[in-house]
């Protein structure tokens, strides 16, 4: 089952990122085994001048994956929009995932920031990916501002805690019932992953826990394996939790012997 | 014996020469500066011979050529310091501390009394650690004119401030075999080549003293600090896929001093002696090359392992162009085969 991001359609839910990879070799290999479809690329800071980084942006265009590039380090409003116009140029694509920090340390995202950028950037053609927390208010400014997905974070950039706050990921996936959701940052292990996936989510996004697992390529199909694992959970409709098990048999007619253990 | 002709003075063409030497072959090393300095990677290296450590991220071949280069530097320079190395981490990245011994060897863990005991200055600052006391230090910019004078009594010729362009390196050599290790400016002709920026500092503390290379975890900013003569400290380095060598970014710096600073708070204090950048030549596996292209041997991609491997990889190639190739099997898959008729 497909889903369409802006005008594409997309066979995979698991969007890779490209930094922290031993070496492009291994980042190659990762990506796939992760079946990936889109991979992210960091522009600010890999990017130096111009031409400097087409060595290595040349490995993500022979991935053959359609690349989402990113407006990671950007801390202002005006460095996001810049950064974007700058990828627009480079990977000749109106996608970009738009991170505007407002917090070095726990890479948490500005969201006064977030909304403005994603605002300048759809009034310019971009199609905007916007990386924000899991706050409804901002996530319906998002959506006023133009964005047609969003891309809520699990946990902080990097810190592999998985999904913090799992009731506020269910309140942003039955409040916006058809914007593609995307949980982005926080994963540390393919459970999370499929949790989120479980949760209804359309689809997952990460990149240290591949990258930094001692095994990039076994992970990245691990993952992939995890999220589509959690994909077809939520379309299979799973039951619902009880407060005491539910009997599968009916317990009438056992012998007395096996009461006990119905 | 054969003539050689080296380009190229960084770690790569002296430690390529250094062996051919041995084997008393004629070797003139071509530089297209004044000899080993600033102009080449080798100048800003941390000199740091740490294959254990590395293979948290590294290649298992790259551990292998390391113990091998590390006899050689033990035998060939007595600036050598076989102090080991200490990796840190402050409290919240205890997690990070912990991923590195899984995936690293030979190391013990260091409660904060053996911290103390092994850097005094350490003292009171961290609770955990692990030591590798196999690993070793030395100062490049000792190593490079020590390697140089070897050479010269060994007879090899220098030829200073030369730059062949792509033509002249175009026409075959007059020696038998030309040994092409101009690191990144061979990329005209080794395509797959790139280059991964790094920014180092050295800074200069009365306050601080350090008996070896410490090495400071973190998610994003990974810290090493490698101590030298006079009080003066190496402090790197970043690692950036771009090639843009022209200066050190602000953040970058503020990034690497915020790290030597929550190291220690006194290196506050320290000077700013230097700012360097450059460049690391690597293939897309990070792992070096020797190729063979007619009379040219090529041997680069030493990323940021040259000090380690350079020597280890410099020994397979004189074997190799010398036609004694007695490299171990597992070597093979990292020699490409003759390219001569192929293109690079």
């Amino acid at each position: 089952m497909t889903i369409k991001f802006y005008d594409d359609e997309i066979s995979s839910r698991f969007l890779i990122g490209t930094a922290l990879y031993p070496s492009p070799a291994i980042m190659l290999e990762a990506i796939k085994a992760s079946q990936a479809e889109i991979v992210t690329v960091s522009l600010r800071r890999e990017s130096g001048t111009e031409q400097s980084g087409q060595n290595f942006w040349s490995f993500i265009k022979d991935s053959g994956a359609k690349v989402l590039p990113n407006t990671a380090g950007c801390k202002s409003v005006k460095e996001a929009v810049t950064t974007a116009h700058m990828a627009r140029e480079i990977f000749e694509t109106p996608w970009v995932k738009l991170e505007v920090i407002g917090e070095d340390d726990s890479l948490q995202p500005d969201i006064f920031g977030l909304v403005e950028a994603a605002r300048i950037l759809n009034e310019d053609g971009f199609q905007v990916f916007p990386y924000t927390t899991e706050d409804l208010v901002v996530a319906e400014k998002l959506i006023t501002a133009g964005c047609e997905i969003l891309m809520p974070w699990g946990a902080p950039i990097g810190s592999g805690r998985g999904l913090n706050n799992i009731y506020g990921l269910r309140s942003l996936r039955a409040h916006f019932p058809n914007i593609p959701l995307i949980v982005d940052a926080g994963i540390g292990l393919p459970s999370h992953a499929a949790a989120a996936m479980e949760l209804g989510y359309d689809a997952v996004l990460l990149n240290t826990a591949v990258a930094k697992a001692g095994d990039p390529v076994l992970m990245a199909k691990a993952f992939a394996l995890a999220i589509e694992s959690g994909l077809q959970c939520y379309q299979a409709d799973p039951i619902e939790k009880r407060d005491m098990a539910a009997p599968s048999t009916p317990v009438a007619g056992l012998p007395f012997w096996n009461q006990d253990h119905a | 014996m054969p003539s050689i002709e080296i380009i190229g003075s960084g770690i790569t063409g002296l430690s390529c020469a250094a062996f051919f030497a041995e084997r008393n072959c004629d070797v003139t090393v071509i530089s297209s500066s004044n000899g080993p300095d600033e102009s080449c990677c080798s100048w800003w290296a941390g000199g740091m011979l740490a294959p254990w450590c590395e293979m948290e991220s590294a290649e298992p071949l790259i551990g292998e050529l390391g113990l091998e280069t590390m006899k050689f530097w033990e035998k060939f320079t007595s600036s050598y310091q076989k102090k080991g190395t200490l990796v840190v981490a402050t409290p919240r990245d205890l997690p990070d501390l912990k991923r590195f011994g899984r995936r690293t060897e030979n190391w013990r863990q260091v409660k904060e009394d053996q911290i103390t005991a092994l850097e005094p200055d350490l003292a009171g600052r961290f609770t955990t650690g692990l030591y590798y006391p196999e690993e070793a230090h030395f100062d490049p910019r000792q190593v490079l004119p020590e390697l140089v004078s070897y050479l010269e009594s060994k007879g090899v010729k220098f030829q200073t401030n030369i730059s062949l362009s792509n033509q002249e390196l175009n026409v075959p050599s007059k020696a038998d075999h030309r040994i092409d290790c101009r690191g990144l400016a061979a990329q005209d002709h080794l395509n797959e080549l790139r280059g991964v920026k790094g920014e180092m500092l050295l800074i200069k503390s009365n306050e601080v003293k350090l008996s070896r290379p410490v090495r400071l975890l973190h998610p994003r900013i990974p810290l090493y600090i490698v101590p030298r003569d006079n009080g003066l400290f190496m402090v790197g380095a970043t690692m950036i896929e771009n090639e843009n060598r022209s200066g050190a970014t602000v953040r970058s710096v503020l990034e690497l001093l915020s790290a030597a600073y929550a190291l220690h708070p006194a290196l506050g204090e320290a000077e700013i002696i230097e700012i360097g950048v450059d460049a690391r030549p690597a293939f897309p596996d990070n792992l070096p090359r020797i190729l063979h292209k007619g009379k040219t041997t090529y041997l680069n991609g030493m990323y940021r392992h040259g000090y380690l491997a350079a020597p280890a990889m410099a020994k397979r190639l004189v074997e190799q162009v010398l036609g004694e190739n007695t490299a171990p099997d597992h070597f093979e898959q990292f020699c490409e085969p003759d390219l001569s008729t192929g293109n690079m």
